[in-house]
């Protein structure tokens, strides 16, 4: 790491060689900044940085859909609430289904855990934006917190029976060790593939989208690079929906095993 | 950059890895195709079964989108 | 274009001295205090503005409306058994009006039979003694005529007698011609 040119290879904005001709700093938009001074100020914890705005953003856009959104409390709804009471009876209805009425009282933590994937998903879709969601830290906290949740209210609900999730009866007696050692596995790979899922989709679809804006920079080729950014950009769209409702029907899967190991 | 056996090697590490991307892609399309070849044998109880598609989508993709990381890895963290 | 060289030592080593990243900024250790701090506080500042005013208010909301409509349904069908019951009595009505009418064109009709049969009968009466006191006149003109003829008789008998230059007595005369009234 002395070298960086020499550790990053072509892409890398600071290599010589590649300053005059095409240019791709595909990673460069994921980079924490500190929003006041300058550039290369040292980000402490508590610096204010692009991080704090673009989620005090998602803050704002849950506070102008759920408390302004709503405030009129009407019988017939306007748009705004009927986007708000929407929202609310999907993610309901999704616990509901999935983990179980007895669930619901873990509404209001996996909805905080959407509204606030889904406006960061979204929001990170303006041009020249940052979005936390790619970020390996955010979305290892959001899935170790939910393996901590579920780990913890597993034992709590079920004490030492909650193990029988890894103990699987239906098989043979004989291949129960190996699927116990199986079933470990891959219970704490979840949140791994659980946070790296969220991550890996919104970094890898931004990534796309400077890639093709960078071969736009070539003439010839730039209708075709805006077309496909276009197309990108549509994908995205949809990618930054689906990876929330992914994420909390996931948590949902998840608290369905701590409330109900053994089904 | 000329003759720089590690790099040439991680280039290649990367571009290998992301073909486990598209090959993630062969497994969620299998999903969702027999998800469709089942939602027109039985179209009443397709609606109810959308979020076990998407669990397994989610958990097909996951995958690929290891290979992914190893990929970007590769490119920029070695 | 002139970039200002950077402090490297205080950017961090993610940062080379273009300002442009090192490796992955995502796996840019300096920088995970920062996002997780933000976060924990994005995450807490959303679930306090969910539990303490949104949650509430929408669920509220969303309990008032099916309230309210179920309210609107049950009124609906009140108003709807309202109507049916409504147009039963009017048939009702109707029926007993219709049946009312009936009866009172039935009274009428045997009123007016009553009253025609009565002046009928009457009629009936006074053409019989009507038709009996004309029998009675005729019988008495009859009677009268028929001893008129007697009385004729008897006086042109008379009449005869004495002019044939005989004498006849009353009562012989009567007798003769009274046989001979009778005899016709």
């Amino acid at each position: 790491m002395a070298d960086p040119v020499a550790t990053t290879g072509v892409l890398t904005a600071g290599d010589p060689a590649h300053a005059e001709g095409l240019s791709f700093h595909p990673m460069d938009q994921f980079m924490v900044k500190p929003l006041f001074g300058d550039y290369g100020d040292p980000v402490y914890w508590y610096t204010i940085t692009n991080v704090t705005l673009w989620m005090a953003l998602a803050v704002l856009c849950v506070v102008g859909l759920f408390v302004l959104g709503t405030s009129r409390r009407a019988i017939i709804p306007n748009r705004v609430q009927s986007v708000a009471e929407l929202a609310y009876g999907f993610v309901y209805k999704m616990i509901e289904d999935v983990t179980g009425r007895d669930a619901v009282k873990f509404f209001p933590y996996v909805f905080t855990l959407f509204l606030f994937i889904l406006f960061a998903n979204f929001l990170a879709l303006i041009p020249s934006s940052f979005s936390p969601t790619s970020h390996i830290a955010v979305t290892g906290l959001l899935a170790l917190a939910v393996f901590l949740t579920v780990t913890i209210v597993g034992f709590v609900k079920n004490g030492a029976s909650f193990l029988g999730l890894f103990w699987v009866t239906s098989a043979p007696l004989a291949i129960r060790p190996v699927l116990a050692v199986i079933e470990l596995i891959s219970y704490f790979v979840r949140p791994v593939s659980h946070s790296i899922r969220l991550a890996g989709n919104l970094t890898a679809g931004h990534a796309v989208l400077k890639v093709f804006a960078g071969f736009a920079q070539v003439a010839a080729i730039s209708p075709l690079a805006v077309l496909g950014v276009t197309a990108i950009y549509g994908l995205e769209v949809l990618v930054a929906f689906i990876q929330a409702y992914v994420f909390t029907i996931l948590t949902c899967v998840y608290l369905k095993d701590a409330l109900h190991p053994n089904h | 950059m000329e003759g720089n056996i590690a790099e040439i090697g991680q280039f290649l590490g990367a571009g290998l890895a992301a073909m486990g991307s598209g090959i993630a892609a062969l497994g969620v399309g299998n999903v969702a195709g027999n998800f469709l070849a089942g939602a027109l044998r039985n179209p009443s109880a397709a609606g109810g079964q959308t979020a076990t598609l998407f669990i397994g989508i989610a958990f097909a993709e996951a995958l690929g989108i290891f290979s992914f990381l190893v990929a970007l890895l590769l490119m920029f963290a070695v | 274009m002139e970039i200002e060289p950077i402090d490297l030592e205080a950017a961090g080593y993610c940062v080379n001295s273009l300002g442009s990243a090192i490796g992955m900024p995502q796996l840019c250790d300096a920088w995970f205090a920062n996002q997780i701090f933000w976060l924990v506080v994005a995450l807490v500042a959303i679930y306090l503005i969910l539990t303490k005013v949104a949650l509430p208010r929408v669920s509220a909301t969303l309990a008032e409306r099916s309230g309210t409509i179920s309210n609107d349904l049950a009124a609906a069908e009140d108003l709807n058994r309202q109507a049916t019951d409504a147009e039963k009595a009017y048939e009702k009505a109707l029926a007993d009006a219709r049946a009312e009418a009936q009866r009172i064109s039935g009274e009428a009709r045997a009123a007016i039979k009553a009253d025609l049969d009565a002046a009928i009968a009457d009629a009936d009466k006074r053409i019989a003694a009507k038709s009996a006191e004309s029998e009675k006149q005729i019988a008495e003109v009859r009677a009268g005529a028929a001893a008129s003829v007697a009385e004729v008789a008897r006086d042109v008998a008379a009449e005869i007698v004495t002019a044939l230059g005989m004498q006849a007595d009353r009562s012989t005369i009567d007798a003769a011609v009274s046989s001979r009234v009778k005899g016709n």
